[in-house]
């Protein structure tokens, strides 16, 4: 009876290895080099030192490109190497945070002179094998550890914020916002702040409710934390998630919706507002070309409208044009650097003033910042 | 309308996917056999239904080939169970890890794509005026369905003569085959079927919940319904309620936070989780003189010629 088990066990082990194999072939045509996590030795065959020195680039994604979001803002970027390079970079896909991220990246590191490690809990893994390979260079999205050989990157995520925020409050009628948050991290609550600022900028009444839904990626409970929200009477809702459950949830009552990372416009075409969108590309093809030049240095990027990594979504077809006009009125100040969004002053929902008159908050206390503005109803837990 | 019936509405709308699945699992259980695969089975049924959705356009053909999908997981489970005797347990966890990657593979053409579909609902509006029973006024086709689909399934079990045997060939199988009644045919039909609704809760999922196919978009809610099971002690109205009291602690917590109970939003995501241990010690408690109602061959391989 046991040996039948096994006998089956195996036969269905084979059967997904044949489905994957498959797979990889699938991938190979679309000039992809997808690994397995367990196996991510192959490496591209373009590697010619002789005549010049082609990088061999890795990234390393916390999910998968077809996730609508995040990981597919980064596989952008890394089509866009690919292209301008002429190579093939090798990906591997849901790496999880942890010792299996750590691994995979040493693996990695073995055969390639550039890795991207695209998530904020890759940090210390980032770290600790770029001590062993200090020939290699290593890019980690969002983080704040460099080292000789590690550098950091991240998107000014509030200017985006700021503009969607100025078409949320043009929209509402009632004053009432929803917002959907992951975490409270930073990144997200000077986004969220951000937004409120500028909603309050066209009516200065207007209240942000904000749920936690303690999860990057969970549609149902994204949905859920989405409907709450709709349930208060908010007619603009925005999520900072992975998934567009959220917005899908508003276009299903008729309610402006709003999402993050990427165009999320064709879950509700007509409800759709805009948000904040990232593109990675143009710096990894400047990293990718600095490293040729052998003038890569360690340094901790932070790029907005102006260095052109930050933008938002084109706006959904119903949004008004005076709207539109008004945002667009504003990204021309973020291009030109001529507007701050942290400007004083502004009050904490406590009622604490956080930010003096006429002062502007440094890099580095928007990039810690663990309070909420004036006007957000919602708690950042302890 | 009133804040007891919004949350009334979101916890039935949340519960629905996961009262199926605890429905298919009843039925898996009170024949004997443990399935975990619950999880894979419903990812399966949720990527058949995106991709044939998105082919066909025709939602009762979505619903049959999702169906046939998951009817032969199911069938595989069964196979290795029943006839080849396997461990019930390795091979559920075989057939959720199996699930769960092939719907990866198989859904990369469709992931993301917003499936274009909307559901009947049912309206009755006369209903609306009448507190608490307004929730019942604008309800999709599913929800209803579920709802009548675990009264019926409650009456086969317990008021049927197939429901008494099914409770024979969980409990004591060599007397059921004694008396006649085909162990083996009992419990491949009912895995097969009970499969089948757990393909339901991820097609319910995806039609009607998030309506565009997410690698892993189940997320752990198939191991939610399996502890449901135990927690509805296999009764299908009991499940019932079990489904919508978990879908409603999920949004009861979003609740909670918009009134600034200053309570942390980590403490209302345990809420679900100790609310169950809270509810298995109460009901231990209760009953702790009393014989367990478990099936009493869950687990077991029918096996003939083997004395118990």
């Amino acid at each position: 009876m046991k040996k039948l088990l096994f006998v089956a066990m195996f036969m269905i082990i084979i059967l997904t290895l044949g489905a994957c194999s498959q797979a990889s072939e699938d991938e190979g045509t679309k000039e992809e080099d997808t690994v397995e996590t367990s196996a991510p030795t192959e490496t591209t065959e373009e590697t010619d030192t002789e005549e010049e020195k082609v990088p061999r680039v890795a990234f390393v994604y916390i999910g998968v490109p077809a996730d609508g979001g995040w990981t597919k803002t980064h596989d952008e970027g890394r089509e866009l190497v690919d292209e301008t390079f002429g190579i093939t970079s090798t990906t591997v896909e849901n790496v999880p945070e942890g010792p299996d991220a750590e691994r995979v990246i040493e693996e990695l590191a073995q055969n390639h002179d550039i890795v991207f490690t695209t998530s904020y809990g890759y940090m210390d893994p980032t770290n600790n094998v770029a001590k062993k390979y200090p020939d290699v260079v290593f890019m980690h999205a969002t983080g704040y550890k460099t080292a000789e050989n590690v550098g950091t990157y991240q998107t000014k995520g509030f200017e985006p914020g700021y503009l969607s925020g100025l078409a949320a409050g043009s929209l509402t009628e009632n004053g009432k916002i929803g917002y959907v948050g992951a975490f409270p991290t930073p990144e997200v609550i000077y986004t969220i702040n951000a937004f409120t600022l500028a909603a309050q900028t066209i009516k200065p009444e207007t209240e942000v409710n904000v749920v936690w839904s303690n999860t990057w990626f969970d549609p149902t409970v994204e949905r859920q934390a989405a409907v709450s929200l709709l349930d208060q009477g908010v007619d603009v809702l925005a999520n900072y998630q992975d998934s567009p459950a959220g917005i899908q949830a508003a276009a299903e009552r008729g309610v402006w919706g709003m999402g993050n990372d990427a165009d999320m416009s064709e879950y509700a075409p007509d409800t759709y507002v805009t948000n904040p969108t990232i593109n990675w590309g143009d710096y990894y093809v400047e990293m990718v070309q600095n490293w040729i030049d052998g003038k890569w240095e360690s340094h901790s990027y932070l790029g907005g409208f102006k260095e052109g990594m930050a933008n938002i979504a084109p706006f959904g077809k119903n949004v008004p044009q005076e709207v539109q006009d008004l945002v667009n009125e504003k990204k021309e100040e973020f291009f030109n650097g001529t507007f701050d969004v942290f400007t004083g002053p502004i009050y904490d929902n406590k009622g604490e003033l956080r930010v003096a008159e006429g002062e502007t908050m440094s890099i580095e206390d928007i990039l810690t910042m663990n309070w909420l503005v004036k006007g957000v109803n919602g708690t950042i837990p302890e | 309308m009133e804040m007891t019936s919004l949350i009334l509405i979101a916890a039935i709308s949340g519960g629905t996917s996961l009262l199926f699945a605890v429905l298919g699992g009843i039925l898996n259980e009170k024949a004997g056999v443990i399935n975990l695969g619950t999880e894979g089975i419903m990812l399966i049924g949720a990527v058949m239904s995106a991709i044939v959705f998105l082919q066909t356009q025709n939602l009762l053909i979505t619903f049959l080939v999702m169906l046939g999908a998951t009817g032969i997981l199911g069938f595989l489970h069964a196979f290795l169970c029943i006839t080849l005797r396997a461990n019930q347990i390795v091979s559920g966890l075989a057939v959720t890890l199996f699930g769960s990657g092939l719907s990866a593979y198989i859904g990369k053409s469709v992931a993301g794509a917003p499936i274009p579909v909307s559901i009947p609902k049912i309206k009755l509006t006369f209903l609306d005026s009448i507190p608490l029973l307004s929730v019942f006024a604008n309800l999709d086709i599913f929800i209803w369905s579920s709802m009548i689909v675990s009264i019926v399934l409650y009456l086969y079990m317990y008021k049927t003569s197939w429901g008494l045997h099914l409770k024979a060939v969980g409990d004591n199988p060599s007397t059921s085959d004694a008396m006649g009644i085909s162990v083996i045919a009992f419990r491949y039909f009912h895995v097969v079927i009970g499969s089948m609704f757990m393909g339901c809760a991820g097609f319910y999922l995806i039609m009607a919940y998030s309506p565009n196919w997410i690698e892993g978009m189940t997320s752990g809610r198939g191991w939610i319904a399996i502890a449901l099971i135990i927690f509805a002690r296999w009764n299908p109205i009991y499940a019932l309620f079990g489904a919508y009291f978990f879908g409603g602690l999920d949004s009861l917590g979003f609740r909670m936070q918009i009134y600034d109970l200053n309570i942390p939003s980590y403490f209302l995501k345990m809420i679900p989780y100790i609310a169950t241990i809270i509810v298995l010690m109460f009901i231990g408690w209760k009953n702790r003189s009393k014989p367990s109602i478990k099936p009493k061959s869950l687990g077991n391989p029918y096996f003939r010629e083997q004395r118990y």
